[in-house]
């Protein structure tokens, strides 16, 4: 019986030939991946274990990302144990404010997670590594301790859904969030619970890195425990420019099972914008036209790479932000921000009247930098729109592509890109 | 009495507790602002004892631990729903937070509802309605797992005796 590319890692990495949906399994971790938020829990709880060392320094990465320039005492004294743990194991993989950036834009620039890893992470987007080939997941702080104690995880082998892009023609500023998006609202926000998502096709291998990271990024938003797409040559391209250590690539066997396939025409998904107040609330850009917003945020771990930079500035050059929207930039990362500055692009936003910020979570998960009051409205590149998650629980998150967004910014309410691009 | 407290379906990790409050992680704090952008009056009125009822998919998005953290020290002795996000299923295992799976429950508990709860056999009885339900009880590693307070006190209680 042939295997899915996560049945093959995850064999490989419990030292099995051959493993099936269901079957738990005791598995080797390449990495172990912590914040600012989840960390400091993890820490604790790594503490009574009554172990003084983490099972390999090179292997377990932290990262301050979420609260970061710390906005209070309190995020202040959450990094200073990060901080601390990260001196006193001689973790290689830690970052400083100045040189950290959106721990999931981080990690596959650096080099950090790699084709056929198993990796976990106390950060639910810890998934975004399945566009590497990786199989990538979030835990939670304990399971994170033990994974920093021992090296090992169970995991119950998932079930796989197979997602096939037929043909490589997209409409017009479509790109790796529409289609994630369109999945989401087709299956629902539990439609892949527990299961592996797959995303496979022409109209995948067209695809950057970058949006397939944004395509990955966005399983857990479907429930599922990764989304994976083999590696080509696009994939080996961008991590032989980075790896440092070997790596594996494992591909689906042409007879693998899964519990169901998609066929979706690549052709037939329109620009997308998710409603409030869950990412499955899906409509097509048109049927959003019109609504009004109070601030607009790109970047995030779901769209704050260099692409999403140049499509937002391609849409913002020589126009100015409505004069009623704040509109919020995040680059993911200090490289990307520089190679952004380099290229013009930075220039592009501040002139347009854009707030360009250092990489942060900020505000994607309402934690500063851009919070929503009372009955405000955000359209945001971000990965969630939940009761809350910007701010007030009375405020309102929709979300698109960083096209869309740009478009919607300079127009002060929801817009197809073509509205704004003539 | 243990008082019933029901959420609908999709109750994500950020209603259960606002990342705006993650900045810390003392169980107390976090048990003040449980579940506040979805009822504001539950921390202040939960007794010790409570069960939480949820629809499908309960626990959805962020991987917080915070999230089962924040319900157990709210005084939640158990919580029933349809389903569960698959991350959050395991924190609360992991930190000996009880969980069961109960779509007849969930259908037959209204919010106010008096319920009693047996851990071990996974029989529901809902006092106020005068009905009982069954949720299939926990394998015996979880009950294990639960009675020793989660994962962490589980593994060191297993090294003691090895």
């Amino acid at each position: 019986m042939g295997m899915t590319i996560s049945e093959k890692i995850l064999a490989a990495h419990a030292g099995l030939e051959q493993v099936a949906p269901g079957e738990i399994i005791n598995a080797k971790l390449d990495i172990v991946l912590a914040n600012d938020v989840t960390g400091p829990v993890a820490i604790q709880e790594f503490g009574k274990l009554g172990i003084n060392e983490v099972y390999d320094n090179k292997k377990v990465v932290l990262v301050p990302d979420h609260f970061t320039p710390n906005k209070d005492i309190a995020s202040a004294e959450q990094s200073k144990i990060l901080r601390g743990f990260a001196k006193e194991q001689q973790i290689e993989h830690y970052w400083e404010v100045g040189q950290v950036g959106i721990e999931h834009c981080l990690l596959p620039e650096q080099g950090v997670v790699l084709p056929g890893d198993l990796i976990i992470g106390a950060d639910s987007h810890t998934c975004t590594y399945g566009a590497l080939g990786a199989f990538a997941t979030g835990v939670g702080s304990t399971d994170c301790a033990a994974g920093m104690a021992t090296g090992e995880a169970w995991f119950r082998v998932p079930e796989s859904l197979k997602f096939v892009f037929h043909g490589s023609k997209f409409q017009p500023w479509v790109g790796g969030k529409d289609l994630i998006l369109y999945i989401i609202g087709m299956i629902g926000v539990d439609g892949a619970r527990y299961k592996a998502m797959e995303f496979t096709g022409d109209g995948i291998r067209a695809l950057s890195m970058d949006n397939r990271f944004t395509m990955s990024n966005m399983a857990v938003e479907a429930g599922a425990k990764v989304g994976i797409i083999a590696p080509d040559d696009i994939t080996m391209e961008y991590v032989r420019a980075r790896a440092k250590r070997d790596f594996k690539v494992y591909a689906s066997d042409k007879n693998a099972s899964y519990e169901k396939i998609f066929d979706i025409n690549t052709e037939d998904i329109p620009l997308q914008v998710a409603f409030p107040h869950l990412p499955e609330n899906t409509k097509s850009v048109d049927e959003a036209s019109g609504i009004k917003i109070d601030q607009v945020v790109i970047g995030s771990c779901t769209n704050g790479r260099l692409e999403d930079l140049q499509i937002t500035a391609e849409i913002l050059k020589g126009k100015k932000i409505h004069p009623e929207v704040r509109c919020i930039i995040f680059p993911g990362t200090q490289q990307i921000y520089l190679e952004a500055l380099r290229s013009g692009l930075i220039e592009t936003f501040i002139e347009a009247g854009v707030a360009v910020s250092t990489p942060t979570c900020g505000p994607c998960l309402g934690g500063h930098m851009g919070i929503l009051a009372k009955g405000e409205r955000a359209l945001a590149t971000t990965n969630r729109n939940f009761v809350g998650r910007m701010g007030h629980p009375e405020s309102e998150v929709y979300l698109s592509n960083p096209a869309v967004a740009a478009a919607s910014a300079i127009r002060g309410e929801i817009v197809h890109p073509r509205e704004v691009v003539k | 009495m243990a008082k019933a407290w029901k959420f609908g379906h999709d109750t994500d990790t950020d209603v259960i507790i606002p990342a705006r409050y993650l900045n810390r992680s003392e169980l107390d704090y976090l048990a003040a602002h449980c579940m506040e952008d979805a009822d504001p009056t539950f921390a202040q009125n939960v007794k010790v004892g409570d069960i939480m009822i949820g629809g499908k998919n309960f626990g959805c998005g962020s991987s917080r631990e915070h999230a089962p953290l924040a319900i157990k020290a709210a005084g939640i002795k158990v919580i029933i729903a349809e389903s569960y996000a698959r991350i959050f299923y395991r924190n609360s295992l992991n930190i000996g937070m009880p969980i069961m799976e109960c779509p007849e429950a969930v259908l037959g508990i209204e919010a106010g509802d008096e319920v009693n709860v047996d851990l071990e056999t996974g029989k529901i009885d809902n006092i106020t309605k005068n009905t009982t339900f069954q949720a299939r009880p926990f394998p015996q590693f979880m009950q294990e797992l639960i009675k020793a307070g989660g994962l962490i006190p589980y593994v060191k209680e297993k090294q003691k005796h090895a």
